[in-house]
């Protein structure tokens, strides 16, 4: 068998997003050891790239906000099928995680009187962001990270790991490889909090880093844990769509946010069209309205009495809305439509939105404070994943936590902007401190078995051996056709089933995958490995979708157009039985009566 | 729209124990960066090709390398750029170590980073602060981590000196900390010895090469100069600066 060396920690935390380093300084701050493993280097995962801001009821531009219209957004966004206290605690917590992150450095925006600035985003009744430019991620990470490695964390870089590994029911240690020659590493943790993001690599046109690759819901799902709500995957309604190179990549919906405006070829405003009739009062009545909120926003109002454009709907809903509009022929010239903002003094974009103005200058070569821009839907974020106890974060695997992205049952249907920013701060220190408290309750470390080590180590070995396998990438390419073309925006049964055939028929050939080359930084012997737990998540997705027979939030299924009031009740959950995924629907926990009462009260939006 | 051609690259191929160009041809879409280029080579020709990126957005720093010579992010850098018969030589960043191909070893400045003490909050504040007030700090937050800067700096990259100077990047990371207003430390001994802010000699080139176009030098480095040069080498401004004013 290879060599490998040995790591212990009493918390192992896989990932260093912004959950993943929030979790770590939580544990770490309990004076326990811990550590930190990135598939990149620290301070490059996927929350770098965040722009619009993170969600919090501070009321420091708005003083009506609070936790409970915070709550009540998630979850009417969530179309009432988050995890209820999932949603409860993230409102009443991301506020006091906000101002922490300040006190560890963070450097906001700022109100006219020195506060933090909050800004608009779809779906939060209050100017409820909090944000530093767009590029808030940014921030975010880094101030973490700052503050992580003065936290007496060891943090384990270009390692990847490829399997957990169990001591009976309970999670063992976890064991991996460096990037940077291919040697092995074996970490024994008395406790892990996985924290590796979303599944957006199993899509080709997607905003999400090469790192999406669900490992994390793959490491979960192979050591016994249930993965819900898979069938909700977000396409964000405006990615780039030209040129071709760039396409999927982001535009914030700050943009949005700041007053952009959506018109197809003929120059029409078409949101109006698609808002859906129980919200349409929540919104501006016609332009010159939505020109008054805009009017308000731009001279620095804090508080308007006029409401938000209908380009401020929720992102289910305006995705839905671009891609009906191209469909009918109606898109833009490279099959977008138009995001105007160019109609406001150009200083005023580039402070507001430097990092769009500069991505769309050097990459498409279109001046935003000149013209629109063309969108279109992408692929960006994963509703679904590992089933959590929400005021723990533990996984039905003991010893065995999950955070941020890759943890599911916060955002049901449908994420709010804003709403993961916070999800990872709020969560990932509830994880840090669930799995500090179930390590300290454990006395030893728990037992290894060699077997686990060795079918490990084989399972990476096994592409060397394939000569004549299968290129990796090749692979990824055939699985973006089944997706994109079987499990994206609009579903139907007859798609869903033939992706999941040609699901079954690629597993074969993942099976059969190959590499070249040696263990040195190989690209390809790494994607090889990756691929499997793509599919994984794939499956997942087209199963999910395939037992959804309605449409809710992000899940559209053309053949069940409406929303069943009973399928609001369950979640969709999937887990490994042998060599099966087995799906069934259990039941949402049940709402305390003082929440339900929270859903009732009606607000109108002054975003 | 321009013609579709094949454009041709030479990209590093080695490890520590040394390497060579490899030539290698691809068709250009039209919008197309070196790093789509490269991610072709990996897909089509070699997969084993090494290269480090995460945002494909200019966001992460993750895709540093020098592209004909110049310190570029590769998925920023445009191939229209280049003329269709030109060759594009492809390059790992110099000033530090090769691990494989574009990827080098940048472990050395999240050395640095350990060494800058942290935020430390004055006691008692209220947490008010103004924008005005914190437009320069924002600027240096702006930060990538690419480590151009570093690449390029003639301190570290010729006379090798890492042992004695932090680089830009760093001197940044300690300006963005010593003019944020709430900050109670003092680090200019750190500057003024282990960070070792007299190595610079104020070439800009840092600056040049910064793709978030931070100031890194005039508003960054030169100011913090001053202040060391007060502290450390006027003893008459140091004792005024003492009795009559705040820190910052
Ligand atoms: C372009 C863009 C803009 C966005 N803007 C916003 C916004 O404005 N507001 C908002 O709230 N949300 C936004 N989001 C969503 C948000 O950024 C992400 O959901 C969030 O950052 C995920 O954080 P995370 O901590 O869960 O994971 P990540 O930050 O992705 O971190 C995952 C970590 O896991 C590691 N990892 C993965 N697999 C392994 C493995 N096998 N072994 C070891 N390590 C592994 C990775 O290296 C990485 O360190 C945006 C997303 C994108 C793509
Ligand atoms: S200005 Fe100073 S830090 Fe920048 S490159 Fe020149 S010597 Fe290095
Ligand atoms: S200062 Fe600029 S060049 Fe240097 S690492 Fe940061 S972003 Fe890169
Ligand atoms: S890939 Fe992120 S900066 Fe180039």
């Amino acid at each position: 068998m290879s060599n490998y060396e040995i790591k212990e920690h009493d918390v192992l935390v896989i990932g260093a997003g912004g959950a993943g380093l929030r979790a770590a300084i939580e544990a770490a701050g309990k004076g326990i050891s811990v550590g930190l493993v990135c598939k990149s280097l620290l301070g490059k995962a996927h929350t770098v790239m965040a722009e619009g801001g993170v969600a919090a009821s501070l009321g420091t531009v708005d003083s009506r906000d609070g936790w409970q219209t915070h709550f009540r957004d998630t979850m009417i966004g969530g179309k009432y099928l988050n995890n209820y206290r999932m949603a409860e605690l993230h409102a009443k917590e991301a506020a006091e995680c906000v101002y922490e992150l300040e006190k560890w450095g963070a450097v906001f925006d700022r109100t006219h009187d020195g506060k933090i600035l909050q800004r608009a985003f779809g779906g939060h009744t209050y100017k409820r962001l909090c944000h530093v430019g767009d590029r808030t991620g940014l921030e975010m990470i880094r101030t973490l990270q700052d503050k992580g490695v003065h936290s007496g964390i060891d943090v384990y870089m270009e390692c990847t790991i490829s399997k957990l590994l169990k001591d009976g029911d309970k999670v063992s240690g976890a064991f991996g490889y460096f990037r940077e020659d291919g040697r092995y590493i074996l970490f024994r943790a008395k406790a892990i909090v996985l924290a590796t993001g979303g599944t957006g690599r199993a899509f080709e046109v997607t905003s999400n880093s090469w790192e999406y690759t669900a490992d994390g819901q793959a490491l979960a799902y192979d050591a016994g844990a249930d993965l819900i709500d898979m069938e909700f995957v977000q396409f964000h309604p405006t990615g780039m769509v030209w040129p071709p190179g760039v396409r999927g990549i982001l535009v914030t919906e700050a943009v949005r946010g700041e007053g952009g405006r959506l018109t197809n070829k003929d120059g029409e405003r078409f949101m109006w069209k698609y808002l859906p009739d129980a919200l349409r009062g929540d919104y501006a009545a016609d332009i010159n309205e939505a020109n008054a909120w805009v009017n308000d926003t731009l001279s620095g109002k804090l508080k308007t009495d006029y409401r938000r454009p209908p380009e401020l709907s929720t992102r289910d809903n305006v995705a839905r809305a671009i891609y009906t509009e191209v469909k009918e022929g109606r898109g833009s010239e490279h099959g977008g439509v138009y995001l105007d903002i160019s109609y406001q003094p150009a200083d005023r974009v580039k402070k507001k939105l430097p990092s769009m103005y500069h991505q769309f200058k050097d990459l498409a070569d279109v001046d935003i404070t000149k013209g629109p821009m063309e969108v279109g839907p992408t692929m960006h974020y994963t509703m679904g994943g590992i089933r959590v106890e929400a005021d723990t974060q533990m996984s039905k695997v003991p010893g065995l936590f999950a955070a941020g992205e890759c943890s599911g049952g916060m955002h049901g249907a449908n994420r709010l902007g804003g709403n993961s920013l916070s999800d990872l701060i709020v969560f990932g220190r509830r994880a840090g401190r669930g799995a500090a408290a179930y390590a300290s309750n454990i006395s030893e470390m728990p037992k290894i078995s060699d077997a686990e080590i060795k079918e490990a180590i084989d399972e990476l070995e096994a592409p060397f051996k394939r000569e004549k396998g299968h290129n990796p990438y090749k692979l990824q390419k055939d699985m973006y056709a089944i997706t994109g073309s079987c499990f994206g925006i609009f579903r139907v049964e007859a798609d869903l089933k033939k992706g999941l055939d040609m699901m079954e028929e690629l597993n074969e050939r993942i099976k059969q995958v190959g590499c070249g080359g040696g263990k040195n930084y190989n690209p390809g012997w790494h994607l090889a490995r990756d691929l499997r737990n793509l599919s994984i998540a794939a499956e997942a997705i087209g199963r999910s979708a395939l037992s959804r027979k309605e449409s809710r939030g992000a899940h559209s299924r053309l053949d069940f157009p409406d929303t069943d009031e009973d399928q609001g009740h369950e979640n969709t959950s999937v887990w490994k039985d042998g060599d099966k995924m087995q799906l069934a629907k259990t039941p949402l926990p049940v709402m305390p009566a003082e929440l339900k009462e929270l859903l009732k009260k009606k607000e109108v939006s002054h975003a | 729209m321009p013609e579709a051609y094949n454009a041709k690259l030479r990209v590093y191929r080695g490890d520590a124990s040394g390497g060579t160009f490899k030539d290698y041809t691809v068709p250009v879409e039209e919008g197309m960066v070196v790093l789509d280029a490269i991610h072709y080579i990996q897909r089509e020709v070699d997969p084993d090709l090494a290269v480090r990126w995460n945002c494909k957005a200019a966001k992460c720093g993750s895709c540093s390398a020098e592209v004909n010579g110049h310190p570029s992010l590769m998925c920023k850098t445009r191939m229209k750029g280049f003329s269709p018969d030109e060759t594009i030589t492809v390059q790992p960043i110099q000033s530090f170590p090769i691990i494989k191909d574009l990827v080098t070893d940048v472990s050395w400045n999240y050395e640095q980073n350990k060494r800058i003490q942290p935020f430390t909050p004055k006691k008692d504040t209220d947490w008010i602060m103004y924008q005005e007030d914190i437009e320069r700090v924002q600027e240096f937050r702006k930060c990538i981590e690419c480590f151009l800067c570093q690449n390029v700096c003639h301190v570290l990259r010729d006379n090798d000196r890492k042992d004695a100077f932090s680089g830009p990047r760093f001197m940044i990371r300690v300006a963005s900390l010593e003019m944020h207003p709430l900050d109670d430390a003092d680090r200019l001994e750190f500057l003024h010895k282990e960070g070792g802010i007299g190595y610079c000699n104020i070439t800009k080139c840092c600056t040049e090469v910064c793709p978030e176009s931070i100031h890194i030098t005039d508003n960054g480095i030169i100011p913090m100069k001053e202040r060391v040069v007060d502290e450390y080498y006027d003893p008459v401004a140091k004792f005024l600066k003492k009795v009559f004013s705040p820190k910052k």
